[in-house]
Order: structure tokens, then C-alpha cells, then sequence
């Protein structure tokens, strides 16, 4: 038995070898994958310089308001400012997508929060009785202020939140700054009230040994998508076994008495060795090449063997994965179109795409079933969480029995299609 | 112990979708060292018969055995003693002839020289052997077809199913295929062959049977056939008598 097993190992390996384009797009495609979703992904974590989002800034306020909005728009490293433009004009251009969005401060608004601000002020020191200050003139509310914002109805709804939110909290800030300003000159007191914040957050990351283990974009991103590429064996793997069965060959492996799972033990042994390949290229693209690229080092030290683990395991579950496909597909045009999508929806699903605390409870539910979401965690767990194969355990486990439903269910489907 | 080496009894196939069977109620002994030539018009059910009986489909009904082994006991003995030579040329053209032989080969259990020496025989007497590194790809329909039949004989079967394996080749290739065979039957393995080709069935088997429907029409040797049917002068003249002349256009 262990001779036929070489013996399909061997084949399985000369057919790839003959296949030179196949190889390429095996190997490259991964590491092509991976540079490119690293480099967009970590320009939204990093503020490179040169990466600026142009966008469009109209003050109508020319005062200490908008002066503090636009020095902190301009401190972020996120936006460039572009300011010629009226609020008409800026209208047309960011509803036509030429910029991502436009602010546009109203005329006296610094005027108008401070004598808001006053009179509430003023209200309050009266209603408890204090005679507000003397010297200070007596304040006439006004009506809120709306700043304006425009943007591009493309655009991203996560983009567009967190600027909502942090103009918000700007605005937060200038509000209760000028609360505090406003309580100090009424109650004519020096006692410095600026409002410093009260609470503050320390993030507190895992420490291995000494060092403190810092999550960047790379860290997350190549198993993320190494896992993705890996999966994407799928595809190759299917369409060899449908191409046995076009050419015939599958005919004589039927009436040998080879059992069927040596033939597919042979596919898989052959595989596992690209899954392993691929996984070692986008490592080493990590380490060596993303440095060159202005992005953070992969940081794998005495890891390297907890992640070799995973990615055999990963490695199995998508082969699996592939041979159900393959078997039970008759042409090329149902298991390579069929594969790949499958693939992009594991992904989705298995929190590759967005992470899957984001995701609704019933999606979240389903993603415990995606055996990506397995190979997932247990990446991060080792590479974030630094986590041991103890904590991983049940990951691999689901893994493994993933692969070996697949196969038996294919096995089974083989057996019913062809069997006396 | 009987001298057949095939014994069918009773045996139908009909497809999920068809309505009619394709194989309807055929019985047969086969004798072991015999050239049996299964002869029918197109969807006459002959295709369906050999894979039946090399397991690659399941009878609806009936039973037959190979060398007293029962497919549903014995499968993995039944595939130990059987060679299957497939219409299509089951290789992988990018692989070459050698790389291929050493694939099917080993499937049978043949390993290391004992392989290498079959391969290298078999390749010398279908002359290949200067082809052997070759990609199949590469390859006439002739040579193909030389080294799909090496494929499903070099573990030296005691019966072999061949379908149609002179279809497309030219003289040389075809005088070839049927010397191997016929060196392969003297050495003791029962050929049994599905062909289109009635001439070279009357020169090339030793017993016949003519199918239609489904059915066995009649069975003997060429010329017994021959004698059977008025105004015959050979195989053909039977084969129309038999099956008649309309067209036999299958989906």
C-alpha cells in the first residue's frame, strides 16, 4: 500500500512539475495576494506621509472655533485641506466623487457657542445664588449651529463614521473647554479648571518574556490571508480530479484494486506540500520583503512550529474541501467557478473579510462552522494571543475532522456513483 | 471446478433516465483462453456490459462471476485478475508513456524492477520503446492507443476487457495491438472485445456474440455464425441479418 501511495505522490507531483504556469500561479498569486491587501490595509492603520485624503475645508467662521477644527484636522496626518472652494461649489464636487467629503464651518460660530455657552452659564451660577461676576456682560442664547457635511455617496460607511465621530469629539472638546472658560469668568475664579480628562486608557497587550507583544497590520493580515490563499487549493486540486475523469485516467484507478482513499491520500500528501510551500513564501515575504515596503517586520520568532501546525491542519481542511468538490463535479466550468466562490464565502464568513464580532448574531452563529474561522483563530491565537498548541487543540481538532468528512462524504458519493 | 471464466446470469442495466434496459436479460459462459468478441450496432448495450462486468457500474439485476469471485464479495480479487482497456485513451498527457506505465502499474502492486521489466517489454513489443520518455501528448492516435492497451495489460490479467481498442488507428498500429493480444492470449489471458470492426473480429476471436437491444441475438464461433445465417459469406452479412439495416443513432 505504501508503494502506491509513493507511486500517486510521484505522478501527482510530475503532473504539477509539467505544469509550469500552474505552478507560478500557485505560488505567485498568494504573495501577490498578500503584498497587495497588506499595503491597503495598513495605510488605513498607518498615517504614511504622502497618504493624505484630500478633502475639502470652507470657514465661514474665521474665528477660534474653526481656527482649533481646522489646526486639528490638519495635526490627524489623515486629511489635507483644500480651502478654495464655496459651499456650493463644494457640494458639487465631493455628490460628483472628486473628493471624499467636505466640512463647512458656519458663519460666526465661535460667536454664537460663546454667548450660548454664557447664557446657560450664567443660568446656572444664578440658580444657585452666586452673583455672576460683575464685569461680565449678560449673554443672549442663540440658535444651534449646524457644520455641514458632505460626502461622497461612495463612500465607505466605516470611513465616514469615524470622521463623524471624530469631529464630534472635537467639537465635544471646544464645547467643554469653553464650558469650563465660561464657569471660570463667572465665578471670577484664577483655580485652573482646564478640562483635562479624568479618565484615560491604557491598552495593556500580552507580554511574552519581557517583551510586549504589539498587534500591527502585518501580524494580522499575513495569516489572515495566507489562510485565505491557502484555501484557494480548493480550485487546482478540484480541477485535477475533474480532468481525471474527462481524460479517463479515473477509470483505470476505479477498476484497480487500489482502494480509492490511496489515490486521494496521494492528492493530499502532494497538496499539503504546496499549502506548506505557499504558507513558507508569504512568511518570508513577511519577514524580508515588507520591511523593504515601509510596513512592520511579520513577527514569527519561536513561533515558526505552532504555525506550521496550523497551516498543515488549514492545509488539510481545504484540501478536503477540494476533493469533495472535484468529486462531485462533472466539468472544469462547475468546480473551478463553484471552488473559487465558495472559498470568497468561507472567507466572509470565517471573519477573513470583517471580523466576526462586527458580524449579526445569526452570521456570528454561522461562522463557528467555517472551518477559516478555525484556522483563523488558531493563527491568531498563536501569533497575537501567544497562545500554545494546548489552547489551539480544539481548533486542529475541527480542522482534521473537516478534512475527514469531506473525504469519507466523497469516498461515499464515489463509491454510490461507481461501485458494483 | 468449471472451465468458464466468466459466468453471467440474468443480467440487466437500465440507466436513472432511460426507459428502456440497455442490457436486457443476457447470459453467457465465457471459456477461459478464449477471444470473446462482443459485437453490436451502436447502443446496442456492449459498452455497458464490459463495464459492468469490470465494475464500473452496478447491474440493475442479475449476477455474474469472473474466475467463480463474486463482484459483491470479491471485488478486490475480481480487480486483481481483471485488465481494463478503455475506449478513451485513459493517460495523462502531460506525463509521459514510461511515467504513465509506472502509475497504472504500481495500482496492480508490480514495484521496482519487476515494473520496469514488464514496462520495458511491453513498450519493446508495441514499439515504443524510443517513445518511452516521451510526453503522451505528443503522441499519433496509434501510439496512444498502443499504450493505453500496455496500461491495462501489464499485470498480466487472466481476463481483459477491451473496448474498441483498434478504433482510429492505422494498419501498423492495428496489426500491432492484435499481435500483443493474441501473445497475451496464448500466455493464458481471456480477451473479451467490443469492436465495430466485423472483419477483424472474424480474423481476431475465437467465439462471438451479437447483441442488440440489450439482447444476445447469437453466439458461436465466426464461422459457425457464418454457417448459421442463409446467404452469409462472413461476419458482416451476419451482423446485418441480425441487427438490420436501419440507422442506429444514439443520445
Amino acid at each position: 500500500m505504501l508503494y502506491k501511495l509513493w507511486r500517486s505522490f510521484i505522478k501527482e507531483i510530475q503532473l504539477l512539475k509539467r505544469d509550469s504556469g500552474g505552478i507560478v500561479i500557485i505560488f505567485l498569486m498568494p504573495l501577490l495576494l498578500i503584498i497587495t491587501i497588506t499595503l491597503i490595509q495598513d495605510s488605513t492603520f498607518k498615517n504614511l506621509e504622502g497618504s493624505k485624503i484630500p478633502i475639502i475645508f470652507i470657514d465661514n467662521d474665521k474665528s477660534e472655533v474653526s481656527k482649533v477644527i481646522k489646526k486639528e484636522l490638519e495635526t490627524s496626518k489623515t486629511f489635507e485641506l483644500v480651502t478654495d472652494y464655496n459651499e456650493k461649489s463644494a457640494e458639487k464636487a465631493v455628490f460628483t466623487g472628486d473628493y471624499q467629503m467636505a466640512i463647512v464651518i458656519p458663519e460666526n460660530l465661535t460667536k454664537d457657542l460663546n454667548s450660548n455657552i454664557d447664557s446657560k452659564v450664567q443660568t446656572v451660577v444664578s440658580s444657585f445664588g452666586l452673583e455672576p461676576d460683575s464685569t461680565v456682560t449678560k449673554a443672549v442664547a442663540s440658535k444651534a449651529k449646524d457644520i455641514h457635511l458632505y460626502f461622497d455617496p461612495a463612500t465607505n460607511a466605516g470611513f465616514k463614521n469615524s470622521v463623524m465621530n471624530a469631529i464630534n469629539k472635537m467639537v465635544f472638546e471646544i464645547e467643554n473647554k469653553k464650558i469650563y472658560k465660561a464657569f471660570q469668568e463667572q465665578l471670577g475664579t484664577t483655580e485652573d479648571l482646564e478640562n483635562k480628562s479624568l479618565i484615560t486608557f491604557k491598552e495593556i497587550t500580552p507580554i511574552k518574556g519581557k517583551e510586549e507583544l504589539m498587534p500591527n497590520s502585518v501580524q494580522h493580515n499575513v495569516p489572515a490571508w495566507a489562510l485565505f490563499a491557502i484555501f484557494f487549493i480548493v480550485v487546482p486540486l478540484s480541477i485535477n480530479l475533474v480532468k481525471e475523469k474527462s481524460q479517463g485516467t479515473s477509470v483505470r484507478v476505479r477498476v484497480s484494486p487500489t482502494p480509492y482513499y490511496i489515490h486521494i491520500l496521494g492528492k493530499t500528501f502532494t497538496y499539503l506540500i504546496i499549502c506548506i510551500i505557499q504558507f513558507l513564501l508569504m512568511v518570508a515575504v513577511g519577514i524580508w520583503l515588507f520591511p523593504l515596503m515601509d510596513l512592520p517586520q511579520f513577527d514569527v520568532s519561536g513561533k515558526m512550529l505552532h504555525l506550521l501546525i496550523v497551516t498543515l491542519f488549514a492545509g488539510l481542511a481545504a484540501i478536503g474541501f477540494g476533493v469533495l468538490i472535484g468529486t462531485v463535479s462533472d466539468t472544469q466550468e462547475q468546480s473551478a467557478p463553484f471552488g473559487a466562490t465558495s472559498v470568497v464565502v468561507l472567507a466572509a464568513v470565517g471573519g477573513i473579510w470583517v471580523p466576526v464580532f462586527l458580524m449579526p448574531e445569526f452570521m456570528q452563529k454561522i461562522a463557528q462552522f467555517s472551518p477559516m474561522n478555525w484556522g483563523l483563530n488558531a493563527y491568531y491565537d498563536i501569533i497575537l494571543r501567544n497562545s500554545g498548541i494546548s489552547e489551539i487543540a480544539k481548533e486542529l481538532i475541527f480542522l482534521f475532522l473537516f478534512y475527514i468528512a469531506m473525504v469519507t462524504i466523497s469516498l461515499l458519493y464515489e463509491r454510490k456513483q461507481n461501485a458494483v | 471446478m468449471s472451465n468458464f471464466i466468466i459466468e453471467i446470469k440474468n443480467l440487466y442495466k437500465k440507466y436513472k433516465n432511460s426507459e428502456d434496459f440497455s442490457v436486457n436479460d443476457i447470459s453467457l459462459n465465457i471459456d477461459k483462453n478464449e477471444i470473446y468478441g462482443i459485437l453490436g450496432p451502436n447502443g446496442a448495450g456492449k459498452t455497458t456490459l464490459i463495464s459492468m462486468l469490470s465494475g464500473l457500474i452496478k447491474p440493475t439485476s442479475g449476477s455474474f462471476t469472473i474466475n467463480g469471485l463474486s463482484p459483491k464479495k470479491d471485488s478486490s480479487k475480481i480487480k486483481q485478475i481483471i485488465g481494463v482497456v478503455p475506449q478513451e485513451y485513459a493517460l495523462y498527457p502531460t506525463l509521459t508513456a514510461k511515467e504513465n506505465l509506472l502509475f497504472f502499474g504500481s495500482l496492480y502492486g508490480l514495484k521496482h524492477k519487476n515494473l520496469h521489466k514488464e514496462i520495458d517489454e511491453a513498450l519493446e513489443l508495441m514499439g515504443l520503446t524510443k517513445f518511452a520518455n516521451k510526453k503522451v501528448d505528443q503522441f499519433s492516435g496509434g501510439m496512444k492507443r498502443r499504450c493505453n492497451l500496455i496500461a491495462g495489460t501489464l499485470h498480466n490479467p487472466k481476463v481483459l476487457f477491451l473496448d474498441e481498442p483498434t478504433v482510429g488507428v492505422d494498419v501498423q498500429s492495428k496489426k500491432a495491438i492484435i499481435d500483443y493480444l493474441l501473445d497475451l492470449n496464448k500466455k493464458g489471458t481471456c480477451i473479451i472485445y467490443t469492436s465495430h470492426h466485423l472483419s477483424e473480429a472474424e480474423e481476431f476471436c475465437t467465439k462471438i456474440a451479437i447483441i442488440d437491444h440489450g439482447k444476445i441475438h447469437a453466439t458461436g464461433t465466426p464461422q459457425e455464425l457464418v454457417e448459421r445465417v442463409a446467404n452469409a459469406e462472413n461476419l458482416e452479412d451476419v451482423f446485418i441479418s441480425l441487427t438490420g439495416k436501419e440507422l442506429r443513432d444514439v443520445v
